[in-house]
Formats: C-alpha cells, structure tokens, sequence
C-alpha cells in the first residue's frame, strides 16, 4: 500500500545498507532525486541494477555507495565515459566494484523473469560472445521441445526499486507515459518499491490501457518535481544536455568530482536545495 | 563537385545510409548509425520503419537523437513499447531486417568488441559494454556496421568478443545456429567491406573517391583483402548533402551544439 511521504523519510525506510536496489529509467525519467537522496544519507555496500548506469550510478559508485554493479552499457549517452565507474573498475577506486555484465535484452528479460515470479529467463544470445565467459550468471541450457540451445540468466529480484513517474494520485496510483523502459517490471520484481512524480493530482484522466502502478504495488510515493532532472520527464522538461556533457568534466578528476557531490548533494538538504546550489555554480561559470 | 566538397564523415554517413532499403525495418544504434538511417528515411528511404532500443517503433525524429531514449524519438513514432517487449517481440520476434550499428572495434570476421581493451580483470580501457548488440546481432536478419576506419578499431584480434560478427568464418553463425544472417557490409570513412561469401572474411569492395588501397592498409592491423574488382562510391549528390546538412544543423541548435556521440 503506497504511503505518500518525504523523500527523505521514503529513503530511510525503505532503502538499507547491503540492498540490491534497482533504479530504473532508461534515459528518460531517471530517478536523479532519489539516487541524491540515497546518497545524502549515506548508504553503503549497495548491489546497483542499472541497464544503463548513467551519471546517477557514477554519483553513487564515486560517492562509495556501491560494491557491486550489475549493467548492460555503462556510458554517458551522447558524451563518452563515466568516469567514476571506470575509475572503479580499472582502479578500485573509491573501492573494489564488483561488475555483472549483461545485455539489454538479457537484463530486460531478467525483470520480466522477476516480476513473472520465475527463476530465470530464456533468450537468444549470446552464441559465440566472451561475456558468458566473465559472467558465470550467463548459461545456455537446452530446450525441453525442440532441442535448441538457448540462454538463460538469473531474474532480478530488487530488495528496492526506485522509479520516476509524472502523476500519482493521492492513493498512490502511478501514471508514466513516453519512454516506459523496464520501470514497470523493476516494481513488480521487486520486495519494495519508491517512486517519485512531478505532481499529484486528484484524476490521473489515463486512458484505459496507459502504464499505470497501481497503488498496492508501490511502498512509498513522494512528490518531486524535477526529480528526474537532468534527464528529462515527457510533459513536463526536456532532457539537459548541457549537464551530461559538463558531468564529464566534474566525473573525470576525483578531487573535483569530491567537492562536487559534498557542495551539491552532501551539503544540501533536499533536491529543490541541489538545484538552487547547481545554478549559482552554473551562472557563476559562465 | 569536387572531392574536397564533402568530408570523410559526410561520405561514410551517405554510403551507409544508401545501403538501406525502402520499407526496411531497421534496429538503429546511436551515433552513426542512427545519422545515416535518418538520411536515407529523408532521401530515398521514406517508408524506412526505424526502431530504437529504448521502445519507439516507427520514429521520424525532426533532430537527430543525442541519446538513445530522446523525447523526440517517443513523439515522432508510430507506437512506444517498453524495453522487454522491444527486445523480446520485435527484435527476437525475427520483425526486424537491419540491424544498424557501430562498435569500437572490430577483427577481420566483423566480430565486435566494446566491453574493454586488456585484460577484462585488469582492464587497460573499459569500454562502456554491450547495450543491446548481442541480442541485435543473433537476432535481426542482417547487420550493418558504422564505424572510422583505423588500425586500432580494426584490430587482428579482439581483447573481448562483446558481440559476433562471423566468429571464425566459414559457416561458424550457421553451427550456432545463429537466426540472422550477422554482417553483411561495413562502411568506413574510407571504402566499403563486404563478408567474402565462402569464407566470411572482410573484403573491401568499394572505395571512396580518392581513397588508395594503401590508405586502407595503413588503417587496418590484419592483412586486408581486396576485391579483384574495385568499385568506386559514387560521389555524394547535391540532394544528400543537402539534407545531411540541413539534419546535422537542426540537430546542433537543439542540443546546443553537442554532437551525438
């Protein structure tokens, strides 16, 4: 049953040391406020399903929130690298990051596995590939009926998911629309669930087959507008680009990145207060 | 027109984007590939179906995409479905013809690696990994690569086979039992290669005007082969340029001058 609450409060009840949390959002509708939050208070040895890890797993993985990654593309889209990841990967630092790597495909069919209540899911792929041989969670078995070799991965089974919609209602029933991603699949596989929306509004006036949460799905709903900046929320703010790029310059030097995540995130309360920090330094750049 | 008219991005982007049919159906990786796929849906391609990983079917994108989940693309197609149905009925459905992508690098049987350069324990450069290649290249019915040609993309052995091309050659995909038929062409900025039919190995085919065998050798690490018979690219024409142009344009003021990666 969704309780509509803080953030804050969403955060600490909900998301514990060791978790495996899964924040979802594939470019659009990117959970951003509550990966800050999550940061903000500090949780640790967190196990990171991401099939895009994006800047706000580089936050996480920079900031030594994580211990262990499971992916499928670990870039900045449309700019190059995430440097913390990499930084982790090829160095260690700020500590050993285990990596589980996977295809879309793979960790798409993973969460429908998950939230179907199977164990694991079949697919074709991966004939021929190396990553099998650096993923032991990536096997081929044999089809019961025609014979066929086929592979099959674990399915996804979040302690937490976290998600980004545009509406509640004030039960708590959720409402996204545009890019849909796999957020759906990651709620449903998962034990607990937080989404943050742009508004809640008395009618969500959906259509009757629109991707909608019913509200007995979701843990916690907090109302965070903005909350998906700097990617973007079909309806309400285009993606900022600018950030994205910018990211790789604060992303590349630790010392920078550092100061970035306790001026921004560390030393400010809230999301709305991360804004307002981000565009003094933004104006004072330019 | 002269040959200093356009660049070597400009003819690479055309070539690639001449490969595609009419009415094909097309999984467009981003960057290049998603460039050249929008070319030819606004020159010869107009019923060209383009499919973006992230769920929209049928996108027209007005600017080009910076990332693969752009807005634009979710407003301009026929229908957006979720990621496990993209991949599960569409791609692995056997719906989609082409498979349009680039890579990092690339061996001599079209075998891509963009998972990590070294070792993949003690990596010396980790790459950003699969994304949706692996599935793509099992599953559309062929694949075509984008990518500049250089001696460290187009290496004699891959570090990592993140997604595979012809494996070993031969008639490797049919023994896997691969679906679709793996790469068919790959267009660099400096010619064209096609898999030898018998043995599967890349065989330039066609080059850019202007661009000699030994720019091509000094841009590969193996050996490269050479069809007896060279064709020449055909010099990009006003219109494709025009419109290439015109795309890149809108796409540099809306994103405020970032280029698509």
């Amino acid at each position: 049953m969704a309780e509509i609450t803080t953030l804050r409060e969403a955060i600490a009840g909900l998301v514990r040391d060791g978790d495996v949390v899964a924040m979802e959002g594939f470019t659009h509708l990117i959970p951003f406020a509550a990966g800050h939050e999550v940061l903000r208070q500090q949780r640790r040895n967190l196990t990171l399903v991401r099939m895009t890890p994006d800047v706000i797993y580089d936050q996480l993985i920079g900031a030594g929130c994580a211990n262990k990654l499971i992916f499928s593309w670990g870039g900045n889209p449309g700019v190059g690298s995430l440097h913390r990841l990499r930084d982790a990967v090829e160095h260690d630092w700020p500590a050993p990051l285990q990596i589980q790597e996977h295809g879309h495909g793979d960790l798409a069919n993973a969460y429908v596995a998950g939230a179907s209540n199977l164990p694991f899911a079949v697919l074709r792929a991966y004939a021929g590939s190396d990553l099998p041989k650096h993923n032991d969670k990536i096997k081929f078995i044999q089809c019961p009926f025609t014979g066929e070799s086929l592979a099959a991965v674990p399915a996804i089974r979040p302690d937490v998911a976290v998600i980004h919609a545009q509406k509640s209602d004030r039960k708590g029933n959720i409402l996204l629309w545009g890019i849909l991603g796999v957020q759906k699949e990651a709620v449903l596989a998962a034990k607990r669930a937080i989404v943050t929306v742009e508004e809640i509004v008395d009618e969500l006036q959906a259509w009757p087959n629109a991707c909608i949460l019913p509200h007995w799905t979701v843990s916690a709903v907090c109302r965070v507008p903005g909350g998906g900046f700097p990617s973007y929320a079909h309806g309400y703010y285009e993606r900022d680009n600018r950030f994205y790029q910018a990211w790789d310059a604060i992303a590349r030097d630790r010392d920078t990145f550092q100061k970035w995540i306790k001026a921004h995130i560390l030393d400010t309360d809230n999301f709305e207060e991360f804004r307002q920090v981000l565009a003094e330094s933004v104006s004072q750049e330019t | 027109m002269t040959l200093s008219a356009y660049t070597t991005n400009e003819i690479m982007t055309i070539a690639a984007a001449r490969l595609l049919k009419n009415g094909a159906v097309c999984f467009v990786g981003i960057g290049l590939p998603s460039t050249a796929a929008n070319l030819a849906r606004l020159t010869h391609a107009p019923d060209i179906v383009l499919i973006y990983e992230s769920g929209p079917i049928g996108a027209k994108p007005s600017i080009l995409p910076l990332s693969i989940g752009d807005g634009n693309l979710a407003e301009t197609a026929d229908t957006v479905v979720s990621t496990p149905e993209i991949f599960r009925y569409w791609l692995q459905g056997g719906r989609v013809d082409v498979g349009f992508l680039g890579a990092a690098q690339i061996d001599r049987f079209a075998n891509i690696n963009t998972t990590v350069i070294g070792d993949y324990k003690k990596p010396g450069t980790r790459l950003p990994g699969a994304g949706g290649a692996p599935e793509i290249v099992s599953c559309a019915g062929q694949v075509v690569l984008v990518l500049k040609q250089s001696a460290r993309g187009f290496v004699k052995k891959l570090d990592f086979v993140t997604s595979v091309g012809h494996l070993d050659g031969g008639d490797a995909r049919g023994r896997l039992n691969l679906p679709g038929k793996g790469p068919v062409a790959v267009v660099t900025d400096l010619c064209l290669m096609e898999p030898d039919p018998a043995t599967k190995e890349l065989t330039v085919t066609q080059l850019h005007p202007g661009i000699s065998a030994e720019q091509i050798r000094k841009a590969t690490e193996w050996e490269i082969r050479f069809a007896p018979e060279l064709k020449e690219t055909p010099v990009p024409t006003k219109t494709e340029l025009e419109i290439l142009r015109d795309l890149e344009r809108r796409t540099r003021l809306a994103h405020g001058n970032l280029t698509a990666a």
